[in-house]
């Protein structure tokens, strides 16, 4: 292909801005790159300005405005892939080729890159490989010989037993099928009654939201079926990509239908046939499982007329705040809004919109059918209903498990992650944005309620295990590093205090006089003034460990 | 006014009656409260994104931006709590270690009231990239440039719809940019100036304020500038 997008381009003929990631992902796949001459052609084709379009590209990290080579191989290297040996791997692969990361071979074949967790947390070393002109593919396991001879690396990872609800233990390496799923039960049983009363059902049954902030989600939909303006959307959040979390990961894979229907149901709920499904840019093979789920689901007649788009982020973990993905989706870079007005009124094109979790709309096809007194039998009152939760690190079956909230951490572990490998040094809950538990202190019960009383944070459920082998500092640093890769450098707060945070984590074996301080203050500083989540979340593990590791911060 | 479209709150310990809709920044003001503020200007949509204005509003979890928060009856609003002026001290510490405020003396005096340490995040990273000089007009020297966006919204809908203007990568790499980094000349940009006027700082400066702090002599100034130019046509 000698760089002409003309195919292309007439494709996306009368779409606006809107169009922009799905245009600049099928010519950043079909060329490696996205260079000034195309950037000219989907300027003129979907009628929006090149700085706007050059500002997008340089916002996501999967789209590429500098020419990359036939393959990119990109390596995680956060923490949990840390401890499967990662840096080796991305070292050795480097070193074989003789480039750094970052870097392309002489002869344009190979681009090697770093990249943030991509959800393989239980699986790693992860790696996400591009090869041009062919769909992105994520391998796990990852060796120098598999990622630069054959990409092997399927992967599967195990999900449930017979009590489980939203997994479902009888499940193999294949996605489940519409025939072994059912013909969307609760959807039919739902439409018998009104919106109302499925909304009444769902608040009854004290859902609330699995993505980390909690918000009911009955209240959500209600807000949204009563709020002024058309159309109305339904938006499923499935930008995932909180370091140690794979939870949605694994449901969208396995369970393609249970996400549908409850989307379906939303989306009866709040009044819509509009509905998206924003997916991050690292998760492809649940790209295609959603995009074959829709088609059998509309072939079979069950969505009544409700479309179902499926967008794919191009590698920006603030887009997992709501309103920065509305902005993605919107053609524009990641920036988070400012709230007031909230998304149930003034959400994608600034209409009313649910946006949900997708385990969250995972949880609603069960709770129609089997009704809301029974998601409140299962676990605390507080934190109704199963939930999943993903465990990495140290601990001898790594994966992602379906919970009643109420048992304690340790049980957890003992049970059914098969105990901690070696002697357990610290639990992190709730991802890079999470908090440190100490090894006295895992008696504490997994509830939303008791995790936010020990100043902690369920979060999206993320639980890392980390034991006495392992360096914290250099954890911390990559903790930090995140974020800083990761900011989107809107508020000042933020875009300065990631940076700042990362600059002294770098020297803790040899800090300087008062870098303590400095980084309280940082970290207060981001916590409290910071626009969005991400700015709010950014320090929480560094304040953290510097309340429960304090020698950490202490030099040699 | 009348008594409905006006609120009662209390702001820094005095009650007030304010009209309902107005901004925690105006209300302030209009006590004489001077709220420190970087990115806001009366002309651009505001964005909140400074965050140098944040106020404590009823205790709440997260301070509140004053130039985007409205007034909210019976609220108390604090304008120089501790965590105000934590947050606040620190934004500008963190700020004066990346960024050059050598030709900012507001942002300055804003580090002097709330006793801000320069010094305070030593072997910081700098932003320093060199001084773009592509066009007769203005020069671009973005190591002053402290993200106010206010340069890009300008350029675009907030007034002059040229769109020469992006911001280029993000987080703290993020820098104003042209499409490619392309010359200003090879851009959309019309040296309508508008940039220069609301820039908070010494990056956009006019071309012959910016070769007369360079020392350049007239002819020298006059080869710079375009508009010397026109003048030795029309005097030929």
């Amino acid at each position: 292909m000698n760089g002409d997008i003309t195919d292309i381009c007439a494709r996306y003929q009368g779409r606006g801005r809107e169009a922009l990631l799905p245009i600049l992902w099928d010519v950043q796949t079909a060329l490696g790159s996205i260079s000034p001459a195309q950037v000219h052609s989907i300027s003129h084709t979907l009628r929006i300005p090149e700085a706007d379009i050059f500002g997008v590209i340089g916002f996501y990290t999967l789209f590429h405005d500098q020419p990359t080579g036939r393959r990119i191989i990109r390596v995680c290297t956060d923490p949990s892939c840390a401890l499967a040996d990662a840096d080796a791997v991305l070292h050795e692969v480097c070193a074989r080729l003789d480039i750094e990361p970052g870097e392309t071979t002489a002869d344009g074949e190979t681009t090697i890159e770093h990249s943030p967790c991509l959800g393989l947390c239980d699986v790693g070393p992860a790696a996400l490989v591009s090869a041009r002109g062919q769909s992105d593919r994520a391998l796990a396991h990852a060796s120098a010989a598999s990622l630069l001879d054959d990409w092997t690396g399927d992967y599967f990872t195990p999900a449930g037993d017979e009590n489980s609800v939203l997994l479902d233990g009888s499940l193999t390496s294949a996605p489940q099928r519409l025939a072994e799923y059912g013909d969307y039960a609760a959807l039919r049983h739902a439409k018998t009654q009104s919106p109302d009363q499925l909304i009444a059902e769902v608040e009854a049954s004290g859902l609330i939201g699995r993505g980390g902030a909690a918000f009911p989600t009955g209240l959500k939909w209600k807000f949204t079926r009563a709020a002024e303006g058309a159309p109305k959307y339904v938006v499923c959040n499935a930008d995932e990509s909180e370091p140690g979390t794979f939870k949605d990961r694994v449901l969208m894979e396995h369970r393609p239908h249970l996400l549908l229907e409850g989307i379906a149901l939303a989306a009866y709920a709040v009044g819509t046939n509009h509905a998206l499904i924003f997916i991050r840019g690292e998760y492809p093979k649940a790209t295609q499982i959603l995009h074959d789920a829709i088609a059998e689901a509309d072939a079979a007649g069950l969505l009544d007329g409700l479309t179902i788009e499926v967008r794919r982020g191009a590698g920006a973990y603030i887009c997992g705040e709501e309103t920065a993905l509305f902005e993605a989706v919107e053609g524009k870079r990641g920036f988070p809004r400012m709230k007031p007005p909230y998304p149930t009124t003034f959400g994608l094109f600034g209409k009313p919109t649910a946006v949900n979790n997708v385990e969250t709309l995972c949880a609603a096809p069960p709770i129609i059918s089997r009704g809301a007194a029974w998601f409140r039998s299962v676990g605390t009152a507080g934190s109704a209903g199963p939930k999943l939760v993903s465990a990495s690190g140290h601990v001898a079956r790594p994966g992602v498990y379906e919970i009643a909230p109420g048992i304690t951490l340790r049980t957890f572990l003992e049970r059914q992650c098969g105990g901690v490998i070696g002697k357990l040094q610290t639990v992190l809950m709730g991802g890079a944005a999470g908090t440190f538990l100490l090894p006295g202190e895992i008696d504490v019960r997994l509830t939303f309620e008791d995790l936010r009383e020990a100043d902690g944070t369920f979060g999206s459920g993320a639980i890392m295990v980390f034991n006495d082998t392992v360096d914290l500092r250099d954890m911390l640093l990559r903790l930090g590093r995140f974020f800083q890769h990761e900011s989107c450098g809107k508020c000042f707060p933020c875009q300065l205090g990631t940076q700042r945070q990362v600059e002294i984590l770098e020297r803790l074996d040899a800090p300087l006089p008062g870098d303590c301080d400095r980084l309280r203050d940082i970290g207060m500083t981001m916590t409290e003034a910071s626009i969005c989540g991400l700015g709010h979340t950014a320090a929480l593990a560094v304040m953290s460990a510097l309340e429960k590791f304090p020698g950490l911060f202490e030099g040699e | 006014m009348t008594a409905d479209d006006s609120i009662t709150l209390t702001l820094d310990g005095s009650e007030i009656e304010v009209p309902a809709g107005a901004t925690i920044l105006e209300a302030a003001a209009e006590q004489g409260i001077a709220i420190p503020v970087i990115c806001y200007h009366e002309a651009t949509t505001p964005n909140g994104l400074c965050r140098v204005c944040v106020v404590d509003v009823d205790d709440g979890r997260v301070l509140q931006p004053a130039c985007v928060a409205t007034c909210q009856p019976d609220s108390t609003i604090e304008t120089d709590s501790e965590r105000v002026l934590r947050s606040r001290r620190t934004i500008l510490e963190m700020l004066n270690a990346s960024v050059n405020l050598d030709e900012a003396p507001e942002i300055q005096q804003m580090l002097r009231d709330c006793h801000a340490d320069p010094e305070r995040f030593p072997h910081a990273h700098k932003r320093d990239p060199e001084l773009i000089d592509d066009n007769p007009f203005y020069v671009r020297d973005y190591a002053q440039c402290v993200l106010c966006w206010r340069c890009v919204q300008v350029c675009a809908e907030d007034a002059q719809f040229t769109f020469a203007l992006t911001l280029k990568e993000r987080g703290h790499d993020t820098s104003v940019a042209t499409a490619f980094d392309i010359s200003m000349t090879e851009s959309p940009c019309v040296f309508c100036g508008q940039c220069i006027g609301v820039c908070p700082t010494g990056a956009l400066k006019p071309k012959i304020e910016w070769g007369m702090q360079q020392g350049l002599s007239e002819d020298e100034l006059r080869a710079a500038t375009r508009r010397g130019r026109k003048r030795d046509r029309d005097r030929a």
